[in-house]
């Protein structure tokens, strides 16, 4: 479990609008890596092109290199579809499936690849449930529509949907902007214990979050309104947040952006 | 519009959409309020209460009363009557087909439900619907079974599978569809699609003849219930796609992301966000779909062939055979008698019993399990208020 | 997989295959769009197919000024000639009899639904007799009125009935649209209206009918649309007249549906065959030029509160 993503020169267009623009990083496995910056900057786009979701949005287009332990997600031949089931996403708001139980959401990954197998099934959904922390909360109602949980406990179902299937990676994009305080406070307890096992990646506007849970932030801005964005620095989050390198991203964290 | 968790729909199509920024810029009506307010409404009085009150002059008394403007009065009480005709309408709809019904009902020699005969007319009229119910629903039902698969299928097509410089072009082509009249449909069936059927129609009795609603009799007939319900499937296609169309469009993206970024495929992305979002939307389309088909008149009358009043009565699909509308429109001439005329009405109160009992199951499938839309709705108010416990 | 790895290897060496997914879910994917393609060509099949019979054996006596200026007096079905003239103006008329009492009805009971019975018991009533009339085949529509106008009343099959049966169908069409248009309009408009202190039918007709035209409007053509390509309530409420005869209170009226009818037994021949297809284009080509206004005045005004 858990692999390194090594991205070089990318650059993400829609249509003929270039997006994002020259991006090279490295993440490292069993870390959390936060990206932060300003609204529009292109921080969202980019984590979607790690497990190519981007491709959802009709004309969105990629150049560039993303290797997951080397091997590259946009060589020939790689099916996006496979590299979703590797690379995981949680997205800004829960979004469990409406029709199914809270059994069948945290399986529906497991089904989708042949697992038919009862015992199998159950076991998993317990343990994704316990490494999501939301086993006790709902263990006596499995069978209950996933819709029916609070808004914070339907993100820690999407993140044990999530973990179902065993990725290398977890991608969340802005997993807590939709949730209450104290929500909030059980996701990022919940990606703490994520990292143990996977590579996280987090999109956040909310710094302390950043400082909280994050080894490595990346800070991404743009240089005006219409132009792409970019990587503007990646470094431990504890120098980032202290002794930035770059004018940009202290002005950013220290609230004099703009 | 919105879809609950502030995505847009894709692929909507273009309706008014009014925003509250758009409206409220400079073209927008929002301009006209000065010019409305300092206008004064037919009595004279002023209208634009204290606004042009305070400008003007603050020596006189504001207008503040009475309560109630004649205009008001006026256009209230025409927006009502048109309420209360709308439902005088239905109300003598119902009234004077059941009163013109019961007469010829009351002296009707046979069981109206259950009998077979259609002999209105002469001293002792005996007439029963059971021929006709049958042949309507069956015909229409087997339209359904045709039509609603082809038109889910049209429907993901147009909203998920193919590009939109592709899919506008073929939504618009579909309703188009919509624009041709049944009597066109009816000719072009009788006459050009019914032959190349015969095959069809052949190999099918003679596989499944065994069972009597597959049995043929011998000859070349096409103008069988099964060509009717072939044609009336391609009719109600348009319906059926554009309810299901608009309903798949507006899956929220949060769905079907949540299935593409655990692996799915674009047929696993459907089943598991786009269908089960849409199913209620497609059921109440099929039973809208179904609704026109049972109602169908022109087209019905010119495929079906009539059989002869002395056969007895044949169950098979491959016969011919008449529903209610093509009945009572192939009988038009004969409404000479308040008996005959009577009977016919009975039979098309019937009908319109029948096409009112699947359009209101249609209602009542959409406002149980409205589409997935309202229950995250609801979940997520009762989300904000149980935040805490999580 | 709970194990905690102290010391982190560069790569874990496992390579993923990333190339596909299983053998039968690729099938299952593969199968759902071939499907769904097919799905949509057997659709399409039909609607050229219906096309291509109406316009290539209608369009010639479309080109001809006589289709348009004359009618059927006096030609036999055997004889070539005459023209749609009688059949057109029937059509136009008894549809334009019937938007005008239904138009006004609909809009001002939409009106009502949105802007004074909200949530009444009244409102849902009105609301649930549309539901019924949604649901009534022209057939029915067509002897409800022959019983009022014929069998009680006495009167004669004129084309003035016709329309009354069409409005029967027409109104909960322009209804239903116009309410969801009304309720497209957003409340905020109201209150500032109110605010300045316009009075409410004020409000209704200068700010809220207005913003909610275009989709009105586009409702009205869809409704037309409708009730012009009905073919039932003509057979049973007015005789097919040859002649150009533009009283609806009085004689038979002509019109398109009722034209193709007349001759459509007598196919073999060909000056009748001829007829029928080209009166089928003419309706098709009149059904549709409604629905492409209708679409237009969608457009115009979506792009009008952009």
């Amino acid at each position: 479990m858990a692999k390194r993503i090594e991205v070089s020169g990318l650059n993400v267009y829609y249509g003929d609008f270039k997006a994002v623009e020259d991006v090279s990083m490295t993440i490292e496995p069993r870390s959390v890596t936060a990206f932060i910056g300003p609204s529009g900057c292109g921080k969202s786009t980019y984590l979607r092109t790690l497990n190519r979701m981007h491709e959802v949005i009709p004309g969105a287009r990629v150049e560039g290199k993303v290797l997951l332990d080397q091997q590259d997600l946009y060589a020939t031949g790689v099916d996006p579809v496979a590299v979703r089931r590797v690379v995981g996403m949680v997205f800004q708001r829960p979004n469990p499936f409406p029709t199914m139980s809270i059994f069948d959401n945290v399986a529906s990954g497991l089904k989708l690849n042949g697992v038919k197998d009862r015992k199998k099934l159950t076991q998993v959904v317990e343990e994704s449930l316990q490494g999501a922390n939301l086993w006790n909360e709902v263990k006596d109602r499995l069978d209950k529509p996933g819709a029916g949980l609070s808004g914070g406990q339907q993100q820690r179902l999407c993140i044990a949907r999530a973990i179902a299937v065993e990725p290398e990676v977890i991608l969340m994009d802005e997993p807590c902007s939709a949730l209450d305080p104290i929500s909030t406070l059980a996701i990022e307890d919940l990606i703490e214990k994520l990292k143990d096992r996977f590579t996280v990646v987090i999109v956040t506007h909310n710094m302390q979050q950043a400082a909280r849970v994050s080894d490595q932030t990346a800070f991404f801005n743009l240089a005006a309104t219409g132009k792409p964005g970019r990587l503007i620095e990646m470094g431990p989050t504890k120098q980032i947040f202290s002794n930035p390198t770059e004018k940009a991203t202290e002005d950013y964290i220290t609230g004099r952006f703009g | 519009m919105s879809s609950p968790d502030g995505t847009e729909p894709p692929g909507r199509p273009a309706g008014p959409e009014p925003k509250i920024e758009d409206l409220v810029d400079e073209t927008g009506p929002a301009l006209r309020f000065d010019a409305l307010a300092e206008e004064t409404d037919d009595d004279g009085r002023r209208t634009g209460g204290t606004a042009v009150a305070t400008k003007d002059d603050s020596k006189k008394e504001l207008a503040l009363g009475p309560v109630g403007h004649l205009g008001d009065r006026l256009f209230s009480g025409l927006a009502h009557g048109s309420g209360a005709v709308v439902i005088l309408i239905v109300a003598f709809v119902g009234v004077f087909l059941l009163a013109l019904a019961i007469p010829a009902l009351a002296d009707n020699n046979s069981n109206f439900l259950f009998s077979r005969v259609w002999e209105p007319g002469g001293a002792e009229p005996r007439f029963g619907i059971a021929a006709l119910f049958y042949t309507t629903l069956i015909s229409s039902v087997i339209a359904m079974v045709i039509a609603v698969p082809i038109a889910i299928g049209v429907a993901l097509f147009v909203t998920y599978y193919a590009p939109r410089r592709i899919a506008t072009p073929v939504a618009h082509a579909v309703d188009l569809l919509a624009a041709v009249p049944s009597i066109v449909y009816g000719l072009w069936g009788a006459l050009f699609f019914a032959p190349i059927l015969l095959p069809v129609i052949n190999g099918l009795s003679s596989a499944l003849g065994w069972i009597p609603v597959f049995d043929k009799a011998p000859g070349d007939n096409v103008g069988v219930i099964f060509t009717v319900s072939v044609v009336l499937a391609i009719m109600i296609l348009p319906v059926v796609t554009a309810i299901s169309r608009e309903i798949f469009a507006q899956t929220p993206i949060s769905h079907r992301e949540g299935a593409l970024a655990l692996g799915a495929t674009r047929w696993e992305m459907v089943r598991m966000a786009v269908l089960p979002y849409g199913r209620s939307g497609v059921v109440s389309a099929s039973m809208l779909g179904l609704g026109r088909a049972l109602g169908e008149t022109v087209a019905v009358m010119i495929i079906l062939t009539v059989p002869n009043g002395n056969d007895p009565w044949d169950p098979s699909i491959f016969a011919g055979g008449e529903t209610f509308a093509s009945k009572i429109a192939n009988n038009a001439a004969e409404f000479d008698s308040p008996e005959k005329t009577g009977a016919f009405i009975a039979a098309g109160l019937v009908l319109f019993v029948v096409t009112f009992l699947v359009n209101s199951a249609a209602r009542l499938i959409v406002a149980r399990s409205a589409p997935g839309a309202k229950r995250p709705r609801r979940n997520r108010r009762a989300g904000a208020t149980e935040g805490a416990s999580a | 997989m709970t194990a905690i790895v102290e010391n982190k290897p560069a790569y874990d060496g496992k390579a993923l295959d990333l190339t596909g997914r299983s053998g039968a879910r690729a099938f299952k994917n593969t199968l759902a769009t071939v499907l769904i393609v097919l799905a949509f060509v057997i659709a399409i099949i039909p609607l050229v197919w219906i096309l291509w019979t109406v316009i290539s054996k209608g369009y010639h006596l479309l080109l001809n000024a006589e289709w348009w200026s004359q009618s059927q007096r006096g030609i036999t079905v055997r004889r070539e000639g005459g023209g749609a003239y009688h059949a057109i103006m029937g059509t136009l008329i008894m549809a334009l009899i019937t938007a005008a009492i239904a138009v006004p009805i609909a809009i001002l009971g939409a009106v009502y639904l949105v802007e004074y019975g909200k949530g009444t018991k009244v409102a849902r009533a009105v609301s649930f007799m549309i539901d019924i009339l949604t649901g009534v085949p022209s057939i029915v529509a067509a002897l409800f009125i022959y019983a009022v106008w014929i069998t009680v009343f006495g009167f004669n099959r004129v084309g003035f009935a016709v329309s009354l049966s069409l409005v029967l169908l027409m109104l909960p069409v322009v209804l239903r649209s116009t309410e969801e248009m009304l309720k497209l309009v957003p409340d905020e408009l109201r209150e500032a209206s109110y605010a300045l202190g316009v009075p409410k039918w004020k409000t209704i007709l200068k700010v809220v009918v207005p913003t909610a035209f275009g989709g009105i409007i586009t409702g009205v053509m869809l409704g037309l649309a409708r009730v012009m390509g009905e073919t039932a309530p003509l057979l049973i409420l007015v005789g097919y007249s040859k002649n150009i005869n533009l009283n609806p209170f009085e004689g038979f009226m002509g019109a398109l549906p009722t034209m193709i009818n007349q001759d459509r037994t007598e196919l073999a021949l060909q000056p009748a065959a001829d007829r029928v297809w080209a009166a089928a284009l003419t309706l098709i080509l009149l059904v549709l030029a409604l629905n492409l206004l209708a679409r237009l005045v969608a457009r115009f005004s979506t792009i009008k509160s952009k």
